[in-house]
């Protein structure tokens, strides 16, 4: 009688379509949370998975209970040391029903917080909700690992297309060296001399005669060791393997350049956030290794590590040219254009200093664009300018300055942005280019 | 430990904590005979499964059940479950044991040899038995047919999430879920006529009345003393008779007679209701089962150890496991959380092999029926087979127990500051602590009360739903009243509740939905 079943090889993630409802159920409060954490991440590991911690209400399971205070209960309990029938001991001052723990909520709203992880692909798809790519292009950045096949020696299955014929042939040859298979020459020899015999043409051969019986028991057992030796058997059959290698192996850099002066506020910082992130989350499908770089400027430019760049904040006049004068230094420290593949983003509410825009554009034109992959410019916006600013003819100095780079150069991308959705269309043209 | 000295001693089946297949075989063989020959054990087949710790998170999640369908609680319930596991905050269980026919137990792939020892003995026989044998299960469970059902639920409910839409199926869901506590028949298991039955029976008691129609009848004079109930009474009291209300089981009736649901939704609220039924008899006998289980494996292993099936090694991790099991803190303890059914189980199971193979005086008092008999088997079988928590407790908690554990009773009426001791383990205190304690295992009196009264159909359909209130206590108004919304949501008219105090009969509140 067998009693056991191993069911440790059974297909996991039974709960998965589980998960999914209860995921979707709770969609609002997690998003609530995503959009917060963004806020808190450092760009580079937006995507890891995430623990959240969501109010219990939209997950609350009500049923008629009594409630944990009021009227009278008794309870038994166990190892009692010192009291005697008729003892009274003091409530605890906090409240709360007796033997309960932490049952309690805090705020008295019964909106204890429920806490659980969101895996990696789970946290991009809310994060990619607000900014409504396209569905195929959520995947491709979902998958870390862009592969390509590569040759990987050879395997004793596969497909007739992948066959290595050489190597199934030197595998027979040996084979058949190994274990005597008789060659065609031998076995036409043979045959040559018995039809000699039979024809009676060799008279030198005319003792051999007595052989022909032999001869003919020879020519069988040929014959035989030959069927029974094939000429390739399945023994032989080797094919090309190839197996996924991960791609692209080179480096990149992408500078974010940022006007933190006084006009930006936290809501243009966050869109600016979301837009850095995209592209580096676009970059590291296509690099192995991506250095950030962070620039901010007002009327000086320096180099700072990203809470600075997001977080604190400075008074100034806002002089653009400064900070793409400042990436240019970087890029001759320490990222020379031979060795990495430069991009650059720059977020900004659109305000230069008078006269500087020209500068800007003409530095872009002149020493930046050529050594650059990719430059994208979002200039954002208050959301009821966004209407006012429809048409993009219409701007201020630098983004009229930009334009004229723009038109130069195919990949300079500009726009203008008031909601997470907005932010997409810059890169769209950079997600459609085609893998080189 | 040992009833008798083994004569010869064999040589143990495994050192060390590896363990194989093969090796799984050779202990359940081993274990069998023991519980066969030795404890006669009546068991259903066993299928023992083995699976890793994702699995048995898993398994939490749906119930313990090994198929169920899908539902966000479900997926919430894995979510908690795997954070706490993964934040190392809770270990899992070493098993999990369904009742059913064949008699499904899980082990965890990381149990060592000698847990699984343990492990199958607890569940494959001791569980089992007490599945097959005791009578909530017997009266109330279908062990043959539970995987079957719960097949079936899940391809129901797919089938209705492919052809209603999730949002539709899970608004049904979520609400029944809501009422599952009272989905169920407590005293006794009503047949389930179908459609075409209650059709039938109702055609004929029609015929019936016609035929028995007797105009004589209206003639006989009234008692002048009592007023005649007017038109409006008796239409009110026929329809409920009718509906047959007073009516427990709140998800039965909207089933039966919610106005406007359909007929897929009406299945649904039958699932979950059949789920709610399959597993009040676990809610019943947690003390008695795990006691039970455990008892059995206590008994199995040393029985293996005198063979010298087991060595010493494995005897100690095994008795480790063991007293973690029934490892019970004391009320001071921050660990404590309520008694351990575990430990009051194994407790009381030994404390009757006690009673009937070397009694005190006390005892022979208290049980005169069992105690000095020498037959613990056939005792202890009898108790597994006849009792719950409730009246198991009521019929064998001894004094002597009592004072072991030191048990003793609070009190707490809601409005004072401080709580009493009722009673302790002395001669005035036995019988009120076994009496609270057997309380306290009574789902009946710790589940709210709560029973439709009245649907009029004909007039403005409200459902009228009394909660009877026990000792003051109130219900979590917060929790009611949403929970209110979905009965409103599956009756589709309006909702109305009172709250009645017991004892007075006084209405404490009035709620609608």
């Amino acid at each position: 009688m067998r009693h056991f079943i191993d069911r440790r090889l059974n297909p996991k993630d039974k709960n998965l379509g589980n998960r999914q409802r209860f995921i979707r159920r709770a969609r609002d409060q997690i998003r609530h949370v995503i959009n917060d954490s963004i806020k808190n991440r450092k760009i580079a590991d937006v995507d890891s998975g995430e623990t959240v911690d969501i109010p219990t209400r939209p997950v609350h399971e009500p049923h008629f209970r009594h409630g944990s205070n009021g009227g009278f209960r008794k309870g038994v309990l166990g190892g009692n040391k010192e009291f005697t029938a008729g003892d009274r001991i003091r409530k605890p001052q906090s409240g709360g029903g007796k033997g309960r723990g932490k049952e309690g909520s805090d705020n008295g709203d019964g909106d204890d917080s429920f806490q659980f992880a969101l895996t990696r692909d789970e946290f991009l798809d809310l994060f990619f909700e607000d900014l409504e790519l396209p569905d195929l292009l959520k995947k491709e950045l979902q998958d870390l690992e862009a592969t390509k096949l590569q040759r990987a020696g050879y395997t004793t299955a596969g497909t007739p297309t992948r066959l290595a014929i050489r190597r199934t042939m030197r595998n027979s040859l040996g084979r058949r060296l190994v274990l005597h298979r008789p060659h065609e020459e031998e076995l036409e020899e043979v045959q040559d001399l018995i039809d000699r015999i039979e024809s009676g043409g060799d008279p030198e051969s005319d003792e051999d005669h007595p052989d022909l019986e032999a001869l003919r028991a020879r020519v069988d057992q040929l014959n035989r060791r030959r069927k029974l030796v094939a000429f390739i058997d399945p023994l032989d059959i080797r094919y090309r393997n190839y197996q996924p290698r991960p791609v692209p192996n080179s480096k990149a850099v992408m500078f974010c350049l940022m006007d933190v002066s006084g006009s930006m506020g936290e809501r243009e910082k966050d869109l600016a956030k979301r837009f850095f992130i995209l592209l580096h989350l676009f970059l590291r499908r296509r690099y192995e290794r991506i250095d950030l770089v962070f620039i901010r400027h007002t009327h000086q430019a320096s180099v700072v590590d990203e809470d600075t760049f997001f977080y604190s904040r400075e008074t100034g006049g806002t002089v653009v040219s400064t900070a793409i004068n400042e990436m240019l230094s970087e890029i001759e420290r320490n990222y020379s254009p031979t060795e990495w593949n430069i991009y650059a983003a720059q977020a900004s509410d659109g305000e230069n200093f008078a006269g500087d825009s020209e500068f800007c554009s003409d530095l872009l034109r002149d020493q930046v664009m050529p050594i650059l992959q990719y430059y994208a410019y979002v200039e954002i916006l208050d959301e009821r300018e966004i209407e006012l600013f429809a048409n993009p003819q219409v701007g201020a100095a630098l983004w009229r300055s930009y334009r004229g780079v723009a038109a130069e150069h195919e990949n300079f991308a500009m726009k203008r942005v008031g909601r997470p959705s907005d932010i997409y269309p810059v890169f769209r043209e950079l997600f459609a280019k085609k893998e080189a | 430990m040992s009833e008798a000295p083994a004569l010869k001693r064999a040589r143990p089946l495994f050192e060390g904590t590896e363990w194989t297949f093969d090796l799984l075989q050779q202990l359940y063989d081993a274990i069998e005979t023991v519980a066969r020959d030795d404890l006669g054990l009546d068991t259903y087949p066993n299928q023992v499964e083995v699976i890793s710790s994702e699995q048995m998170l898993d398994a939490y999640a749906s119930l313990g059940m090994p198929i169920l369908y899908r539902h966000w609680s479900f997926g919430k319930r894995f979510a908690r479950d795997q954070r706490l596991y993964q934040k190392g905050l809770t270990g899992l269980a070493y098993e999990i044991v369904i009742n059913s026919n064949p008699c499904i137990s899980y082990n965890m792939e990381d149990n060592s040899a000698a847990l699984h020892t343990l492990v199958m003995a607890h569940a494959a026989f001791g569980h089992n038995h007490f599945f097959k044998n005791n009578y909530l299960f017997q009266e109330w469970t279908d062990a043959d047919s539970i995987l079957d059902f719960l097949d079936y639920a899940r391809r129901f409910v797919a089938a209705c999430e492919e052809r209603h839409g999730l949002l539709e199926v899970e608004a049904v869901l979520d609400a029944a879920h809501s009422l599952m506590d009272h989905g169920i028949f407590r005293y006794s298991r009503r047949p389930e006529p179908t459609v075409k039955e209650l059709q039938e029976r109702r055609r004929r008691i029609a015929e019936e009345q016609e035929r028995s129609y007797n105009d004589l009848w209206r003639t006989v004079p009234r008692d002048p003393s009592r007023p005649e109930p007017t038109r409006a009474e008796i239409e009110a009291k026929e329809r409920r008779q009718a509906l047959h209300l007073p009516e427990e089981n709140i998800l039965y009736f909207l089933e039966m007679h919610s106005p406007i649901l359909k007929d897929w939704q009406r299945e649904l609220l039958a699932i979950v209701r059949q789920l709610a039924q399959y597993f009040y008899p676990q809610r019943q006998t947690k003390v008695m089962n795990e006691g039970c289980a455990t008892f059995v494996h206590h008994h199995i292993v040393n029985a293996l150890y005198d063979k010298g099936l087991l060595s010493d090694g494995a005897m100690l991790e095994i008795l480790h496991s063991h007293s973690n099991v029934v490892f019970q803190p004391e009320f001071d303890d921050p660990r404590y959380s309520g008694l351990n059914p575990y430990t009051l189980g194994f407790n009381m199971m030994q404390d009757i092999k006690r009673i009937v193979t070397d009694p005190a005086d006390e005892d022979r008092e208290w049980f005169p029926t069992i105690a000095g008999t020498g037959d613990w088997r056939a005792a202890l079988k009898d108790a597994w087979q006849n009792y719950r928590d409730e009246s198991f407790i009521q019929q064998f908690l001894s004094p002597r127990l009592i004072r072991e554990m030191r048990l003793f009773v609070l009190t707490d009426q809601g409005d004072e500051p401080f709580y009493r001791v009722a009673d302790i383990h002395d001669d005035r205190g036995y019988r009120h602590v076994r009496q609270s304690l057997a309380g306290t295992y009574d789902p009946g009196m710790a589940d709210p009360d709560i029973q439709v009264i009245d649907a009029d159909m004909k007039g403005d359909r409200v459902l009228r739903v009394r909660h009877t209130i026990r000792d003051g206590i109130p219900l979590d108004e917060n929790d009611r009243d949403m929970t209110l919304q979905h009965l409103q949501t599956l009756w589709g008219y309006d909702v109305s509740m009172v709250g009645v105090d017991r004892e007075s009969g006084e209405t404490v509140y009035e709620t609608e939905a």
